[in-house]
């Protein structure tokens, strides 16, 4: 038995330099009193120490303390991690789990420890050019809706040509997202105004798979804010707030796009930043520790940080105008994006924007906050795990009864809409604020 | 690697025996502050007789076992012994019986102690032990470490609830203790003995409850005072009066402080204690009692009292006592919880002690903890770096066992001894019962193979 020997300057700090350059009260924060054990998704389905937030802690502890270095199955431990922070959420001690995960994780890159040609050249693509550059991503995703809307799609899967596909990139195939052209840039002006006396001027986030897979809810969100007295700007071309790259142990890219994201809106316009995606909100509120010891950029992104806001919250905030009611009655279950409730803990504001709504009944979910398996690319590297996942939350939206759910994160649209094909289940899978933009109409038109 | 390794792996196949150095970290600490060691391997049996095996194995090699549930326990009970062997009885986890009418429930050892609870709850019942950490903490654990909660006042602790146990001794037999009759004198009570045996002396594999019908209502009051004695009064002045409050739980005022930096509920930041009740029972006998508490409570100087109305508003009010080790946990990087109980009449000495030990020492320490059943909780704030404030810890932790024992009070009220705890236990019982024990220890474990090292050396 040793006491755990304290923090040591460690010679190969280079090894594992986020790790190692940690603040050690943020490691340190952890007391391992395993309260995090049942809400941890891995956890459960394994029941082993190591699939579990403490022990993920514990060893990048070692690691940071230099008592271990960056091993193979260190490293795959953490990619087997979700990043869904429901530890977060349990910990009594308010550990900051996110950060942690982060600088593990571009530690397991900073090694290249497992690198294999396959993960790199997919890596490359995704991570480094397409989601970097929001042109060709908006051009590719043109490129996926000709080939889904001209019916090519279809014809594919029903002559089974996926067969024809290396088993990975089949399985996948499903996950593909319906593409939505034309994309937001052509559904929202730069500069709409309020519909009501102008009470605030604010930016909208467009994002880079909501802007291809679901520009409408852009566009409703846009809608809503108009009608709740906000006059819109959103800038034409945004890329990527860099959540994507940040999960995934790409730290210094991460900042590049943050630093763009702040340059493409004029702060001191704004008095509000709006995102209408769980998963980048909690990146996206992160910035100004992100940017923090960047000479240029570390006061802005203070700023910004303080005036980004998720949709749901910002109109808990300033307060929904009632749309007045259709007559139509509508039963809506609520699953929950885990960087929405685990990430910025915004749990009762979207209940309340659906609960605005008139004739909608809000029917709960079971286990409503336990992560659907999407965990931003989490279901294409880790499929079986993710698969479970959806099945389990697939069984608690069938025992509802409920057809539409309604979820506020792409990730989760994408992954309930492909549950909701392999499952078999007429689901409608919508962004609450497009049901709130649709009561609006609802009453326009009346 | 150790010979008996590729001997259980043939036993329990591969997959249930783990070697690889980043599990053996994992498992080799607890829910205890600054306290690990690696193990040789963990298993993981899914059954009695799989148990049984390993101990048999165990037994031909001489190699110590420490049993794990969700390792979750607080005096280092669960640590590995270096180069043994960690069973972890998680995966036997199924609740095997739930007898109406009996009131009884059977379970193995590995189920977590709130499925227990929510099983009991289903038909009408109550399992009423709830240690604080029961959303992850197993039953054979909590039977193991006799675990108390927050309604040890009026309901007692595990050890009140378990009417049987299947048990593993050190040699691999098989034997169950107990049974479903509420009398029953036949022999020693020998599961007794188990009960709180911290894995030292068999083990649980699984384990009998006694479950009690569910109380109708509950009614939750939380006073303020200025003066700790007030506080103390008021908790002598509720059971002079012959009322049993289900929880009485009290906070500090540096908790006080923690809980409201952190949780913002509108505290009183000059109180200087906090009392939490609550009393269950028939709908229209809270509601008397918890008038007259009310009474009690202003007689004896609280400077404000609310009743809660409805469920919601209880639970708004509990939230400053759930809150209490949340909060304090935030303020530094390394906390440290302790158990020391006395009589709950010398509580208000007790605190005050508490509060004078840290100031003399220069040291954070907020308390809470069961005031109806003197069962306190001193957690120091600190940072394990720093090695002389570490020094200065050991020594007010030492001052107050010692400060505990002289006022007819114990080292450790629902902890356990373990390894933390195991310096302070002969001052605490006297050396002839430690011997009693280590006599007892031998007589049943005498090559030392389960959980050596804890408690007391042999």
């Amino acid at each position: 038995m040793n006491p755990a020997s304290p923090a040591k300057a460690h010679p190969a700090q280079a090894l594992a330099p986020n790790l190692r350059t940690l603040d050690f009260g943020v490691l340190a924060q952890c007391i391992h009193c395993g309260l995090c054990l049942p809400t941890c998704p891995t956890y459960d389905a394994t029941k082993l120490e190591r699939n579990s937030p403490r022990d993920r802690i514990a060893l990048m502890k070692q690691i940071a303390e230099g008592r271990s270095d960056v091993t193979k199955t260190f490293a795959d431990e953490m990619y087997f991690c979700l990043g869904c922070l429901a530890c977060q959420t349990a910990c009594p001690a308010g550990v900051n789990y996110a950060e942690m995960f982060e600088s593990a994780r571009a530690d397991v890159e900073h090694q290249r420890i497992l690198e294999n040609p396959k993960r790199n050249a997919i890596r490359f693509v995704m991570l480094r050019t397409i989601f970097m550059n929001p042109r060709l991503l908006r051009a590719l995703g043109w490129g996926i809706w000709i080939y889904q809307a001209s019916g090519m799609q279809s014809a594919v899967r029903t002559l089974g040509l996926t067969r024809l596909l290396p088993k990975n990139l089949r399985e996948l195939e499903p996950l593909t997202p319906g593409i939505k052209a034309p994309f937001s840039d052509q559904r929202i002006r730069t500069i709409e105004p309020s519909h009501e006396p102008r009470r605030y001027r604010v930016g909208l986030l467009t994002g880079c798979v909501q802007d291809l897979a679901y520009p409408d809810i852009n566009r409703d969100t846009a809608d809503v804010l108009q009608a709740n007295g906000c006059e819109v700007i959103t800038p034409r071309f945004q890329s990527c707030c860099g959540s994507l790259h940040a999960h995934n142990g790409e730290l210094g890219l991460a900042r590049e796009l943050a630093r763009r994201a702040i340059d493409s809106f004029e702060l001191d316009a704004l008095d509000a930043i709006i995102t209408n995606a769980g998963g980048c909100g909690g990146h996206l509120k992160n910035y100004a520790h992100l940017l923090h010891d960047d000479p240029t950029y570390a006061t802005r992104a203070v700023e910004w940080t303080r005036k980004m806001k998720d949709i749901h919250e910002w109109l808990a905030e300033i307060g929904i105008r009632p749309p007045a009611s259709s007559g139509t009655i509508q039963r809506v279950t609520y699953h929950e994006s885990c960087h929405l409730s685990h990430g910025q803990k915004i749990v009762t504001a979207p209940r309340k924007v659906l609960q605005a709504i008139p004739g909608l009944q809000l029917i709960e979910l079971p286990e409503a906050s336990w992560c659907c398996g999407s965990a931003g690319i989490y279901n294409i590297t880790q499929p079986e795990m993710s698969r479970q996942l959806l099945d389990r939350k697939m069984g608690h939206i069938k025992g509802t009864g409920v057809s539409i759910v309604a979820t506020a994160n792409p990730g989760c649209l994408v992954q309930l809409e492909a549950g909701a094909r392999s499952h078999g289940v007429e689901l409608r899978l919508v962004h609450p604020v497009s049901l709130l933009a649709e009561a609006y109409r609802g009453q326009a038109s009346n | 690697m150790l010979p008996i390794i590729p001997k259980l792996q043939a036993k329990l196949g591969a997959d249930r025996v783990l070697t690889q150095p980043e599990d053996l970290a994992v498992y080799g600490f607890d829910g205890t502050a600054a306290l690990e060691a690696p193990a040789a391997c963990v298993v993981f049996p899914l059954s009695t007789e799989e148990v049984a095996e390993v101990v048999a194995l165990a037994n031909e090699h001489r190699t110590p076992i420490v049993t794990r549930g969700s390792g979750t326990g607080l005096s280092g009970g669960s640590i590995p012994v270096e180069g043994g062997i960690v069973l972890c009885l998680a995966r036997m986890d199924r609740i095997l019986e739930v007898d109406e009418n009996n009131l009884t429930l059977l379970a193995e050892a590995g189920v977590i102690t709130q499925k227990i609870s929510e099983q009991a709850d289903a038909v009408g019942l109550l399992y009423p032990p709830d240690p604080g950490s029961m959303k992850i903490s197993t039953i054979g654990g909590n039977v193991a470490e006799n675990s108390g909660g927050l309604r040890g006042l009026k309901y007692g602790v595990t050890r009140d609830y378990v009417m049987g146990l299947e048990i593993v001794l050190p040699d691999g037999q098989i034997i169950f203790l107990g049974n479903k009759c509420v009398k029953d004198v036949a022999g020693f009570s020998m599961k007794d003995v188990f009960i709180g045996s911290e894995g030292a002396l068999g083990i649980i594999t699984k384990v009998l409850l006694k479950l009690v019908p569910k109380p109708m209502g509950k009614k939750t009051l939380l006073a303020t005072f200025d003066r700790m004695d007030a506080a103390a009064e008021t908790v002598s002045a509720i059971i002079a009066a012959k009322i049993i409050p289900c929880t009485l739980e009290f906070l500090d005022r540096i908790t006080i402080r923690c809980v409201e930096d952190f949780a913002k509920i509108g505290l009183p930041l000059d109180a200087e204690a906090l009392l939490l009740i609550e009393t269950d029972g028939h709908p229209t006998v809270i509601e008397e009692e918890a008038h007259r508490i009310k009474n009690i409570a202003e007689l004896n100087g609280a400077t404000s009292i609310r009743i809660a109305a409805d469920a919601a508003e209880s639970a708004q009010l509990a939230t400053a006592r759930r809150a209490a080790f949340s909060a304090l946990a935030r303020v530094s990087p390394t906390t440290i919880l302790e158990d020391a109980t006395v009589p709950r009449s010398r509580l208000a000495e007790m605190i005050r002690f508490i509060q004078s030990v840290g100031e003399r020492h220069q040291l954070k320490i907020g308390t809470f903890g069961h005031m109806g059943d003197g069962n306190l909780h001193p957690t120091f704030l600190t940072d394990e770096r720093n090695h002389e404030e570490m020094a200065r810890v050991e020594k007010a932790m030492k001052e107050i066992f010692d400060y505990a024992i002289s006022l007819g009070g114990t080292i450790t009220g629902e902890h356990g001894v373990g390894l933390a705890k195991k310096p302070f236990l002969p001052a605490a019982l006297g050396e002839p019962s430690v011997a009693l024990m280590r006599q007892f220890k031998k007589s049943i474990d005498p090559h030392g193979l389960l959980n050596p090292g804890k408690i007391f050396d042999l």
